[in-house]
């Protein structure tokens, strides 16, 4: 069996593709260096991963498919939790050039499908955290929100909160993958806490951390949430499924 | 912002809650030059109440006294109730502050009506003003314009908000008059009116003047209570079928009826609020809206409200059956679209895949066809099933109603679908 281990961003599973033509074999998996390899992996290429060999590929995707087609492409690729991840994108990707008609709205091939399907997932999830961001402003009138996602989709919303919070200075950090986006009011840069001066289970900011007024704040939105309810309507079940209880603990109004 | 404000909040929240429309979609806009807040077009929930309705906007009042006395409503004149009333910047403030934690898209202003239709108008006009102009706010604005409005201050009103809203409250004229003496449906046509033809000024205005401010960029919406008053769902849908001819007019809300007010003797006594038949009314709306149905093709006379035990497209489908069994394979999009437990999206993948290859029961399932369901109804690229030909209305209408019960323990906590 022949495995092609690649470092899991989107550039290195375009750098597979493209050795996978340059070298004429098409390897069984494709995996992530960090996945475990099998036993029997008599086979191993290292993918190192190049911008140059990447863009050709791009390129020749986009020429292949839709815009939204390759838009979904690239926003798949951040399904880290999926098994297999690896070896399904490039199946999808080999598929593309080698059939003759666009094989993007073929849904009764298995991969197209199931990366469609994928797509919703990550995209669902980018929108959650989108949805459920929650920031506690602090005493230097930066506003913090931890995050817990199942997929690594916080490169994806970067743009929203960028284009939204553009004055105001806001880190938002992963806190399962242990890395956050800091926006200084001019960028948007990765950053990565040694000490986090957090809570890891609340997510919750130390008090002598906090802004003033933050404690206010939290109090008026949780008597306005509580207020909104119509006790007539209460609907347990619709309620966790809105709003499903792994993002509870970061909600303010669920604490 | 301090004590007092924390008590107001809860009071004024309190007393706008029962307002359903929380939708904040239909707008898309960049922030401009370094300020604060955009608006996302997709409608975004920041959170979900217990009852399972979307938080999006910060809906408040911006006081709950109010001279008229609708009997169907919570603030009306004569109940008695902790009443309140916000300072322009305290809302501006707390707007503010909740949109900067991510707990809100923006802001949905209604108010109870002080001294007349317009002196509340130009309150509620200070607090969008000063949001948008001082603060240069790019968040969500829905404005409720009170019944009544005069036709200028509508149209400032528009220039700040993306969003107006006038309720119909009651779906017929007579009816509201009984409930709602103060009122009339001239008092909330006109402003809807103002709101169309200011809108379609607009179109004109931004041919000429690219730049040329927005009026109302998300349109108009509007509310009926459902089940206050003894209107059939044909004419609810009547009703709405008419209001959706305007363009601009983009939601019609849908609200059963929570009894408030339980002594009033002009109101029905109901132990719970109508929410399946509520449920049924927005299917019928999204019927409309996206799957091409007629009003009078969902109800009518014979059949003058909808049936509360299967949704309307398959209570459609079951009074109809010389429509079925349709062929997967050839059939028109037209015709997919009205095949039970076939979505929008479905039907959309449905063509796409079937130029590969002919479609089956293994890839419809795939494509995420609810086959219980459409079984009935389709013939694809296999021995034709038992459809509704051989088996007969209502078989398949025991068939799928038993189905649905099992896994349905209280048939009163319906989906409720709020989004656009
Ligand atoms: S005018 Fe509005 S706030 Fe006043 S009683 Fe009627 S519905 Fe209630």
């Amino acid at each position: 069996m022949t495995f092609f281990v690649y470092d899991g961003t989107f550039e290195g599973l375009l750098c597979a593709v493209f050795e996978s033509y340059s070298r004429k074999i098409v390897p069984d998996y494709v995996i992530f260096e960090k996945e475990q390899l099998s036993l029997f992996s008599d086979d191993v290429v290292s993918i190192v991963s190049n911008a140059e060999q990447a863009t050709r590929v791009w390129k020749g995707l986009q020429k292949k498919l839709s815009a939204s087609a390759c838009s979904m492409l690239a926003v798949t690729s951040m399904a880290s939790d999926y098994p297999d991840l690896g070896s399904l994108l490039f199946r999808y990707v080999r598929k593309t050039f080698d059939t003759q008609k666009s094989i993007e709205t073929n849904f009764g091939d298995s991969d197209v499908l199931v990366v469609s399907k994928l797509y919703k997932k990550v995209s669902r999830e980018s929108n959650r955290v989108i949805q459920f961001v929650r920031f506690q402003k602090t005493v230097d009138n930066i506003f913090f929100a931890p995050i817990d996602p199942i997929h690594n989709v916080l490169p994806l919303v970067v743009k929203h909160f960028t284009n939204r919070f553009a004055d105001q200075k806001w880190v938002i950090y992963d806190m399962r993958r242990h890395y956050g986006y800091y926006f200084d009011l001019k960028t948007t840069q990765e950053i990565i806490f040694e000490n986090l001066q957090a809570d890891l289970e609340s997510g919750k900011l130390s008090e002598n951390v906090l802004a003033h007024d933050e404690k206010l704040f939290q109090q008026l939105w949780k008597t306005y949430f509580k207020s909104m309810t119509i006790k007539e309507r209460i609907n347990p079940k619709l309620h966790r499924q809105n709003l499903p209880k792994r993002f509870w603990k970061y909600l303010t109004e669920k604490q | 912002m301090n004590e007092s404000a924390l008590k107001k909040l809860k009071t004024l929240a309190e007393s706008a809650k029962y307002d359903v429309s929380c939708a904040s979609s239909g707008t898309t806009r960049n922030n401009k030059n370094k300020t604060l807040g955009s608006a996302a077009g997709w409608g975004i929930c920041h959170s979900f109440t217990e009852d399972g309705r979307c938080v999006s906007l910060f809906k408040i009042m911006l006081t709950n006294n109010c001279m008229y006395d609708c009997a169907y409503c919570v603030n009306r004149r004569s109940n008695d109730i902790p009443r309140a009333t916000f300072e322009a910047e305290e809302l501006v403030s707390l707007t503010i502050e909740f949109y900067r934690r991510n707990y809100i898209e923006g802001l949905f202003l209604s108010s109870g009506v002080i001294k007349n239709p317009d002196y509340t108008m130009e309150r509620m006009l200070a607090v969008v003003k000063s949001l948008r102009t001082e603060h240069r706010f790019n968040g969500y604005i829905h404005m409720k314009s009170i019944p009544g409005a005069s036709r200028e201050l509508v149209r400032q009103a528009g220039l700040y908000a993306d969003r107006l809203s006038v309720n119909i409250e009651i779906p017929s004229e007579q009816n509201l008059k009984l409930i709602a003496p103060e009122k009339d449906y001239q008092s909330v046509y006109k402003p809807m009116s103002y709101i169309h033809q200011g809108l379609l000024e607009n179109q004109e205005e931004r041919q000429k003047f690219r730049h040329a401010p927005r009026f109302v960029p998300a349109g108009q919406s509007t509310q009926m209570i459902i089940g206050a008053t003894p209107e059939t769902d044909r004419q609810i849908l009547g009703l709405s079928s008419l209001l959706y001819r305007q363009p601009s007019m983009k939601r019609v809300y849908y609200s059963g009826y929570v009894p408030v007010n339980k002594s009033d003797s002009r109101l029905p006594i109901l132990e719970i609020p109508p929410l399946v038949r509520e449920n049924r009314l927005y299917q019928a709306d999204w019927l409309m809206r996206f799957y091409h149905f007629k009003a009078n093709e969902i109800t009518d006379e014979k059949f003058p409200n909808l049936d509360l035990s299967v949704d309307p497209k398959l209570g459609w489908a079951l009074r109809h059956p010389e429509y079925f069994p349709v062929d997967i394979n050839k059939a028109d999009y037209e015709m997919i679209l009205r095949v039970p437990g076939i979505g929008v999206k479905s039907a959309q993948m449905i063509i796409a895949s079937r130029r590969y290859s002919k479609l089956g029961h293994w890839e419809l399932k795939k494509i995420g066809v609810v086959m219980k369901r459409a079984q009935y109804f389709i013939t694809c690229n296999e021995l034709t099933h038992y459809t509704i030909q051989e088996a007969r209305p209502e078989y398949v209408r025991k068939m799928l109603t038993d189905k649905s019960k099992k896994n349905q323990k209280d048939p009163n906590q319906l989906l409720l679908n709020f989004s656009e």
